[in-house]
């Protein structure tokens, strides 16, 4: 089963560089345990561009897409048997990156 | 016969989703397998007689009812024929009786901490532990929490799709996740207690029976399974020694008699037998209590004193100090302060009661209690604007009728 990790912050790129070391380890600690899948950092909401398809022409708009004083500022993917093993895996992940995170499951 | 299939449902309800969910891995299937079993019971019995072995029968009829509806789902839903395939089911629709299931009793935790999960809402957790392990009906739950009944049926659908979607397992926890997680049960136990005993809306009974009872017989339950555990001893022991006041605590108006004004003869003396028992027996244990073991104890010191003039207060003030260190949050002072009332007096009381003004002012407890103090201080006006507040505050009618009543008297 897998997850989309999302790390909650009102800021962009500013992890400090012990927060680094810090997600680096868990994230050997996730590639280890077999649970690793991708991750990765996000640039600011103001840096994101809407796109609308679904007309004739594809319409591109300045996003975000909805203004909020937090975001997502980036994501772990991970696999993990249950979400028991999830929550006690990203628990630790919080604690490296010292941020919020919200744990959704993929569709089955 | 109605009694025997009340006897049935209150015995067996929880064992039979319990194994069902385990082995169809499916709340909503194993909760509508044991639904569906015990309305074939309510059609049956009458014409049969009642089976030598309910237990057995409701077991067998509710696998059938959860393989006729795989087979009815089949094609729609390829996870239920992976369950099919997972649980071995080869041969039962046939008539071949189910193969044992082993340790049922662990099925029931299971059912339990998965219901009680903390990755659900405390109003589902509430929700979904009453209609799956204590076998109320969507219509009795939403009654009980002033809910519409499609309101409440879709919290229970929402919380049993979370639990399916974010695959949230049925399992006992791990012995490092247990207490915490058994404390997570207790805390929703404690709640649908609560909501029994002191009603919090308005558009209610101030005091429903079926809800404390309900909550005392699942504490029960956890007791048999979780036997060693001192604070669910402790919280069973509180609900008991409560719920042993309940013929005392509304007056023939609908009017709240508080403990002091209670009518003693009129309290349960099995009840608070069984609950000092559990007391004891956590005393004896000499291991330090927790929480509801410390609410336990503050209330057999209550239950004890036959008079309420010979109650021990200096021990139920010592028991708060306790209760603050493990719990410093300011409805554990407040209470104490009212135990310090009773030692050190009104003045002490309401000096410590004014500190908590910041934290407590939208709880009608902390204006009914500053009323009650500033009384015995013969400050009338401000006793008087005190209650008013309490009352605009409070929800629960019996309350409210009794705050009326103490303002009223101040004249």
């Amino acid at each position: 089963m897998q997850y989309f990790v999302s790390v909650i912050d009102d800021r962009t790129n500013s992890g400090t560089d012990e927060e680094m070391v810090a997600i680096d380890e868990f994230n050997d600690r996730l590639r280890t345990g077999g649970h690793w899948v991708f991750a990765g950092g996000l640039g600011a909401p103001e840096t994101s561009t809407v796109i609308d398809g679904r007309g004739e022409q594809p319409l591109f708009t300045d996003g975000p897409f909805v203004e909020s004083k937090e975001h997502i500022a980036g994501f772990w993917i991970i696999d993990a048997p249950d979400l028991d093993v999830a929550l006690e895996l990203m628990a630790d992940g919080s604690k490296a990156c010292n941020r919020r995170l919200e744990v959704r499951p993929f569709l089955a | 016969m109605n009694d025997a299939i009340a006897r049935a449902h209150q015995e067996q309800w929880a064992r039979l989703v319990a194994t069902l969910a385990r082995r169809y891995r499916d709340l909503d299937l194993a909760e509508e397998a044991a639904a569906e079993a015990f309305a074939t019971a309510v059609e049956r019995w009458p014409l049969d007689g009642v089976p030598p072995n309910p237990g057995g029968w409701l077991t067998t009829t509710a696998h059938r009812k959860a393989i006729d509806r795989i087979r009815r789902e089949n094609k729609r839903d390829d996870k239920h024929r992976e369950a099919l395939v997972l649980s071995g089911l080869t041969g039962f629709s046939d008539g071949t009786p189910p193969e044992p299931l082993g340790a049922i009793d662990d099925d029931r935790l299971r059912l339990i901490f998965t219901c009680c999960h903390p990755a659900l809402g405390m109003e589902a957790r509430v929700a979904l532990t009453l209609r799956m392990v204590g076998g109320l009906t969507v219509p009795e739950i939403a009654r009980a929490f002033l809910v519409q009944e499609a309101a409440m049926g879709q919290r229970i659908t929402r919380a049993k799709a979370k639990i399916a979607a974010a695959r949230i397992p049925y399992r006992v926890p791990s012995a490092r996740d247990l207490p915490a997680r058994t404390s997570g049960v207790l805390a929703v136990l404690f709640l649908v207690f609560n909501e029994g005993y002191l009603a919090t809306g308005p558009g209610t009974d101030p005091v429903r029976p079926h809800l404390t009872a309900e909550a005392i017989r699942l504490t029960r339950l956890i007791r048999t399974l979780l036997p060693e555990d001192g604070e669910v001893a402790g919280l069973l022991a509180l609900m008991l020694l409560t719920e042993a006041r309940r013929p005392a605590r509304v007056s023939a108006d609908g009017s709240l008699v508080v403990l002091a004004e209670q009518d003693r003869d009129a309290w349960d003396d099995t009840l608070i037998a069984e609950g000092h028992q559990l007391v004891r027996e956590r005393l004896a244990s000499g291991i330090a209590p927790g929480r509801y073991q410390l609410l336990a104890a503050i209330n057999a010191v209550h239950t004890d004193a036959r008079d309420a003039r010979a109650t021990d207060w200096s021990q139920v003030v010592a028991l708060y100090d306790q209760l603050v260190r493990l719990d410093p949050s300011p409805i554990v002072a407040l209470n104490r302060a009212v135990a310090v009332a009773e030692v050190d007096g009104p003045d002490t009381a309401l000096a410590a009661v004014d500190r908590l003004g910041d934290a407590l002012d939208g709880y009608h407890a902390f204006h009914a209690t500053r009323a009650e103090l500033l009384r015995r201080l013969d400050r009338r006006v401000e006793s008087r604007a005190a209650y008013d507040r309490a009352i605009a505050l409070a929800g629960n009618t019996a309350e409210t009728a009794y705050l009326s009543r103490r303002r009223d008297e101040l004249g």
